[in-house]
């Protein structure tokens, strides 16, 4: 047996990932619409009152995105069982680079995820377009955090009971910093305050996120 | 020595399923392990596979003790074909083949040949979802022999095959055993299906190597 860099066999396992979502279009198919959905269901209680949609259209667009994106970054747990996560152990896959397959595999599937949601969000309520520059970087930075975080959650949840439940109560909380600084940095735009310290806030939950995964990826390693 | 087992005891959920077993397995050799339902003997199997640790006694395989950085070491040695098969349902059984050969180094064309020896070239577009039971037991099959291991380990590796498909886990048997330093472990409760294949038969009794049988 050759050895195999681990970025390489993340790829791999992402590759995977996302082969097995395209066949069962759980994400794009279930989850999108439900949070289109949502989206649709709040101009109907708040009514036509279009300068107060246009104001809580991109906040809404990301608690869209966060809730429903925690959906989609734990589904994993359905298509790695036992079986196959002994399999991927004994042909020397860590679970190091089992989770950076899967935060790979996630972070492409949220990046979709918020192309599919976002044109909903502009048709619905009409934000005003002040800020939308620095959603170029805070797309991906949100995409990237979100789903190294659902690996993480989905890893340390192995093998527990109610995981399904139980990854997103893990991970919901934590992405509070992520929809602090994407709607920050849009009301700091709008409003002429400087919009770079929300997109700091972002960086740095992605970077202790990263760091937070790899210490708890080693530390299963000695256990396994 | 392939594998060495010494006074194991595993306790899971507070129960005790090994206990005091001690076993060593020789290179070449292809030991047969019986037992009754609940006598431990798939628990054994992952031990050797290092996917569970034991509460106490020492496990080597291929001379490493089992710490952290051994059990990295031997694991791409070791090939398990356990209860159910290790397939991704929404993957075909080429997919499930090819991304393994992906994650050892190996070229997808092994995959495709591995795939022909064990009779499933046909099916290979197949998902293994769509596919039987038997025919999701010899895509297993055909992953141990993808993976060319020092230390193959068939649990209950009859179960769901057709009579015709019997000889072909023999032949995956002699080949895995006559390789240089490989061994193979079986476990069943079917002793008809381990004679004739097996140098020796161990039983398993209440967590225990309590006989030795030759075959």
């Amino acid at each position: 047996m050759s050895v195999v860099p681990p970025l390489t066999q993340a790829l791999v396992l992402a590759g995977k990932d996302l082969r097995l979502e395209r066949r069962t279009g759980e994400a794009f198919l279930v989850v999108a619409p439900f949070g289109a959905v949502a989206l649709f269901m709040v101009p109907l209680a708040v009514g036509a009152d279009t300068p107060l949609l246009a104001t809580l259209g991109p906040a809404l667009f990301w608690v869209v995105v966060l809730l429903f994106g925690v959906l989609v970054t734990v589904r994993g747990s359905a298509t790695d069982g036992p079986a196959q996560r002994a399999v991927l152990s004994l042909v020397g896959v860590t679970p190091r680079v089992r989770l950076a397959g899967r935060a790979f595999g996630n972070t492409v599937l949220l990046l979709g995820f918020q192309a599919v949601i976002a044109p909903v969000a502009l048709v619905l309520y009409a934000p005003e377009p002040a800020g939308w520059v620095w959603l170029l970087p805070m797309v991906p930075l949100v995409a990237v955090g979100l789903g190294t975080l659902g690996a993480l959650a989905d890893l340390v949840s192995e093998g527990l009971a109610g995981r399904a439940v139980l990854g997103p109560l893990l991970v919901a909380p934590i992405t509070v910093p992520l929809l602090l600084g994407a709607t920050g940095v849009l009301d700091a735009a709008r409003y002429g305050r400087p919009a770079w310290p929300w997109l700091v806030l972002v960086v740095t939950v992605d970077l202790a996120a990263a760091l937070l995964a790899a210490w708890c990826a080693r530390h299963l390693e000695d256990q396994s | 020595m392939v594998a060495r087992l010494d006074a194991v005891r595993v306790d899971r959920h507070r129960i005790t399923i090994l206990r005091d077993l001690s076993l060593a397995i020789a290179v070449g050799e292809v030991v047969g392990v019986l037992g009754a339902n609940g006598s431990g003997k798939s628990t054994l199997l992952e031990v050797l596979a290092t996917l569970i640790r034991p509460t106490s006694g020492t496990v080597e395989l291929f001379g490493r003790r089992l710490d952290a950085a051994g059990r990295r070491a031997v694991r791409p040695r070791i090939g398990l074909l356990g209860h159910t098969a290790a397939l991704y349902d929404r993957l075909t059984l080429a997919e499930n083949l090819r991304l393994v050969a992906r994650l050892i180094g190996q070229p997808a064309e092994r995959a495709d040949a591995v795939l022909a020896e064990v009779g499933l070239e046909r099916a290979a577009d197949r998902l293994a979802v769509a596919c039987s039971q038997g025919m999701r037991r010899r895509a297993d099959l055909a992953r141990v022999l993808l993976t060319r291991p020092g230390l193959v380990l068939l649990d209950e590796v009859h179960a769901g095959l057709d009579p015709d498909a019997v000889p072909l886990v023999d032949d995956v048997v002699r080949t895995v055993a006559g390789r240089d330093g490989a061994a193979c472990v079986l476990v069943s409760h079917e002793p008809d299906r381990l004679a004739g294949l097996c140098d020796r038969l161990v039983r398993v009794r209440s967590g225990r190597v309590e006989v030795e049988e030759p075959t």
